[in-house]
């Protein structure tokens, strides 16, 4: 194997992985653009609506049940499906009884739109649910096992006998998954009447009073699914990766990383900017030691951001 | 003398803190004693950025941990005395504030909240990756005081309330002077502040020059206070996090609200893990975030604002009910009432000369595909009331962007009193002698109206007090004299328009650029606010207004620019224009024109 086929082969392999985390990461940031695009607030406890997602599923997995009946190969997808509804219902009562009383028409009147009050809320909420989980589920690791993420297949040789990589069966599948449940919203987004409202809500909060759109459901709706979206992404990480309560840290910098790189208020920008994390970390490993792999998101991010503020999707409004 | 006695409930919150500090000896009550201390002044570095220039930052750990890990390598490696390694991470940490604010001062809103958390998070890594996971002080027995090593605790919560007190005096002197009114200028409207004649970038930085030193100085100490250092306890999001929950606890854009926040938060914290955290690991985090979602969603905006209204509320309605009946007994204050649509001749006793005070030649500015202002060419002769009108989206704003330089024109000249002015900032704009008002108001609404003009004032003052005097006489013009010291929040949609030229006024400008003033207002209102300018016009400023709506105007203005689709369509006196059928088309359409002409 020569020097160029080893380069190839390590940088066709972090490639693969990068795009099969990136798809994750992606499913995330677009469940984090449905609240911060549409409502613009900035809540801190997103990815601790991702840990409990992956929480409910390793329960829905174990305790309900779901192995024993749908056996190990099956079982941890259809548990990310139980897991949903769950995180969707819980996501519509924190802004119901939470969030609404610190967004939306009631805030116009506080200091900074309310943007303060928000911060601070989220970030009471996301102590709640990291401290909480501690208690109810304990701090050690555990994951959703299948035994798809022990297997790999093997694409290549493709460059004379050498050069081909393996790439993991359970991350594969979590991948699709990922796509299929973004095509999904797409769907919905453009397509049904609810979309419609969410688009308008988004747009302009005012003018869609006007005409009569219940602004206030909408943002609920739209905080619902999100936590049940990204819920769901933790839900196909929890099959690859092990997870801990404190898991949601890690991750919500990624996630608001994701959504201003692919454009704040853009739901499939925010899927980009998830995939172009997921490819930054991965591909900075052929280059600098693993540990900087953190640093190097963050500094690309800053690059990008500055360079182009509105992120790869969005566009530039501004007026006086 | 004044700046003093304001200091005094702090001075008096000072001197118990130290005497309770002093009674303490249980060394782990006094960490906490020390600590709530430190968490404040982090507070209030944080509160010096992004509570008066709403720039919210969540990445005030970069310069706190910079402090830090200057400290303590500085006294590994070169065993130099934190004494002096602190003034150094104070300098660092400014100089960090430099150099983080330099590009992300670009970004506005959620994208600088969320870009500023990058910073420490990317050196949280390069810390570790350099391996110093762990950084230890080394003991100094023999020469204890000269390395700011004290057996007895109580000092170093002596030396804190040292460096809070320095850290609250300078932030009541920010917060009294220019510098605090630059930056709460910033926060209501950045490019309101512009066109007052604010440097914001320059204000920016120097706030998060100042910020950052503030940190450094505090993560310097900390390091010292606790011995060691690791890259999550000074660079993580907890500590970034900290800074904003001591603040938003307490109440943003005050030095008490830090602090409130921190002497709160900080022994809660503590002492419920220390009762219940070995019991049951956990449920103190969980009980500190239920304890601050109740107080959040009870007082939105922070502990201090809330006990403030709540002490301010009553005898602030009183006042402004007894007020308001006194006014609509006086009736309005501007002098003589025009019948509304009688056609009065709009020079009154005013001269126009022949000087050319503003040129515009051939100015374009396009938007893509939409060319927004279309080789737009007039003059405006010093002492006249020019009024540009157009339907809606016919370029007025832009026009208006353009001329006072939030815009840079595609091509074009605006020659201010025979100087190009194209390329300038707004800034050097408003100093050159133009000011504006906004078509869209937004006030700062707990500051008084005085404090609310001064802001404009400051681009001509050279002083305080000449600052308070340009306001004065601005206020007095506008007939707010009387209500002068009232809250921003309490006034009429009229008030505020008039408060917002006030403001233009303080900057002693020579020409005036009116954005849509007497849009929202009722018909009485219109009379006055319109008298208000003419007056204004009277004493010789040049007035260049904005509106789409042509009936007032056909009675304020000398002279009309008539904009469509970003050209010129007409140029000329009021009769001829409001005749024009060109203009009634423009307006109305073209079934209208036939009716004009028959």
């Amino acid at each position: 194997m020569t020097e160029a086929q080893i380069m190839m082969e390590s940088f066709l392999q972090s490639l693969a992985a990068g795009l099969l985390v990136g798809a994750i990461y992606g499913l995330m940031c677009v469940g984090l653009a449905m609240i911060f695009g549409i409502m613009r607030v900035i809540n801190f406890a997103q990815g601790d609506f991702m840990m409990l997602g992956m929480y409910v599923a390793f329960y829905a997995f174990t305790l309900l049940g779901v192995q024993t009946i749908f056996g190990s190969y099956v079982g941890p997808y259809v548990s990310v499906v139980v897991a949903a509804p769950v995180l969707f219902l819980f996501g519509y009562l924190i802004h119901k009884l939470l969030i609404s009383r610190v967004t939306g028409l009631r805030t116009a009147a506080l200091e900074g739109e309310g943007h303060y009050a928000q911060l601070i809320l989220t970030l009471g909420i996301a102590l709640i649910l990291q401290n909480g989980g501690m208690i109810l589920f304990g701090s050690q690791l555990v994951s959703v096992r299948t035994p798809l993420s022990s297997s790999a297949w093997e694409l290549g040789p493709f460059w004379g006998d050498f050069v081909s990589i393996f790439v993991n069966k359970g991350r594969i599948m979590a991948s699709l998954f990922s796509v299929a449940i973004i095509l999904a919203l797409w769907f919905m987004i453009t397509r049904s009447r609810l979309g419609k409202s969410l688009r308008a809500a988004a747009d302009n909060p005012e003018a869609s009073t006007y005409v009569g759109i219940d602004v206030e459901r909408a943002h609920r709706i739209a905080f619902a699914l999100g936590t049940c979206i990204t819920a769901m992404a933790g839900g196909l990480l929890a099959t690859n990766y092990p997870f801990h309560p404190f898991v949601g840290l890690e991750y919500v910098i990624v996630m608001y990383a994701g959504v201003v790189l692919g454009g704040i208020g853009s739901t499939i920008g925010a899927f980009w900017g998830g995939m172009a994390i997921g490819l930054v970390q991965q591909l900075s490993t052929l280059v600098l030691p693993t540990q900087l792999q953190n640093s190097v998101i963050f500094v690309v991010f800053l690059i990008i951001v500055i360079l182009r503020p509105q992120g790869f999707f969005g566009r530039v409004v501004e007026r006086t | 003398m004044a700046f003093l006695k304001s200091l005094v409930p702090f001075f008096g919150f000072v001197a118990a803190y130290a005497l309770v500090a002093g009674l303490v000896e249980n060394s782990y009550y006094q960490l906490m004693i020390t600590l709530v201390l430190v968490w404040a002044c982090f507070g209030l570095s944080w509160n010096m950025l992004s509570g008066y220039t709403g720039l919210i930052s969540f990445g005030h750990a970069s310069f706190f941990g910079i402090g830090a890990y200057t400290t303590v390598l500085g006294q590994v490696y070169f065993d130099i005395s934190p004494w002096i390694l602190m003034w150094v991470s104070t300098a660092f940490g400014a100089l960090a504030g430099l150099l983080i604010g330099l590009p992300t001062f670009r970004l506005r809103g959620h994208y600088f909240a969320l870009s500023m958390l990058a910073y420490p998070l990317a050196m949280l890594y390069v810390f570790e990756w350099l391996g110093y996971q762990e950084v230890t002080l080394p003991m100094k027995r023999e020469s204890a005081w000269l390395y700011m090593q004290f057996e007895d605790h109580r000092w170093y919560t002596m030396v804190a309330i040292l460096m809070l007190t320095a850290i609250v005096v300078i932030t009541r002197q920010v917060e009294r002077t220019r510098f605090g009114m630059a930056l709460i200028a910033i926060k209501q409207n950045e490019a309101a502040a512009e066109a007052a004649g604010i440097d914001t970038l320059l204000w920016k930085l120097r706030a998060i020059a100042l910020s950052g030193a503030i940190a450094g100085a505090t993560g310097s100490f900390y390091a010292v206070v606790l011995l060691v250092v690791t890259p999550a306890s000074v660079f993580g999001m907890l500590v970034s996090a900290q800074a904003l929950t001591v603040s938003m606890f307490g109440g943003v854009g005050t030095v008490w609200g830090p602090i409130i926040g921190a002497a709160f938060l900080i022994p809660v914290g503590e002492i419920l893990h220390a009762e219940f955290g070995s019991r049951i690991p956990g449920i103190q985090g969980v009980i500190y975030g239920l304890a601050i979602v109740v107080i959040i969603i009870a007082a939105p905006e922070g502990v201090f604002w809330k006990v403030r209204d709540l002490l301010r509320g009553r005898a602030a309605s009183k006042a402004i009910q007894a007020d308001e009946e006194a006014t609509a007994a006086a009736g309005p204050a501007a002098p003589p009432k025009d019948e509304p649509g009688a056609f009065q001749p709009a020079c009154s006793k005013r001269k126009i000369s022949g000087e050319v005070i503003l040129e515009v030649r051939g100015l374009s500015k396009s938007f893509g595909g939409l060319r927004a202002v279309d080789n737009v060419s007039f003059t405006v002769q010093r002492g006249m009331i020019l009024g540009i009108i157009g339907p809606n989206g016919a370029g007025k704003t832009t026009l208006f962007n353009l001329l006072n330089g939030f815009l840079k024109p595609d091509s074009g000249e605006v020659i201010l009193k025979g100087q190009n002015m194209v390329g300038r900032k707004p800034h050097v704009i408003c100093a050159a002698g133009a000011g504006r008002t906004f078509q869209i108001m937004r006030p700062f609404a707990r500051m008084s109206i005085t404090d609310n003009v001064r802001v404009g004032a400051y681009v001509r003052a050279k002083s305080e007090s000449e600052a308070l005097e340009f306001a004065r006489r601005a206020i007095a013009r506008v007939g707010l004299a009387d209500i002068a010291d009232r809250q921003a929040s309490a006034l009429t949609t009229k008030q505020l328009r008039l408060m917002e030229l006030a403001r233009a006024l303080a900057s002693q400008p020579e020409i005036l650029l009116l954005d849509e003033t007497l849009a929202g207002l009722g018909h009485s209102e219109v009379n006055d606010v319109v008298n208000v300018i003419r007056g204004l016009a009277d004493d010789g400023i040049t007035i260049v207004i904005i509106e789409h709506t042509m009936q007032a105007m056909v009675r304020l203005v000398d002279h009309f620019v008539v904009l469509d689709h970003g050209a010129v369509l007409v140029d000329g006196a009021p009769e001829d224009v409001t005749r024009d059928p060109q203009v009634i088309e423009a307006y109305l359409g073209k079934k209208w024109r036939a009716y004009a002409q028959g």
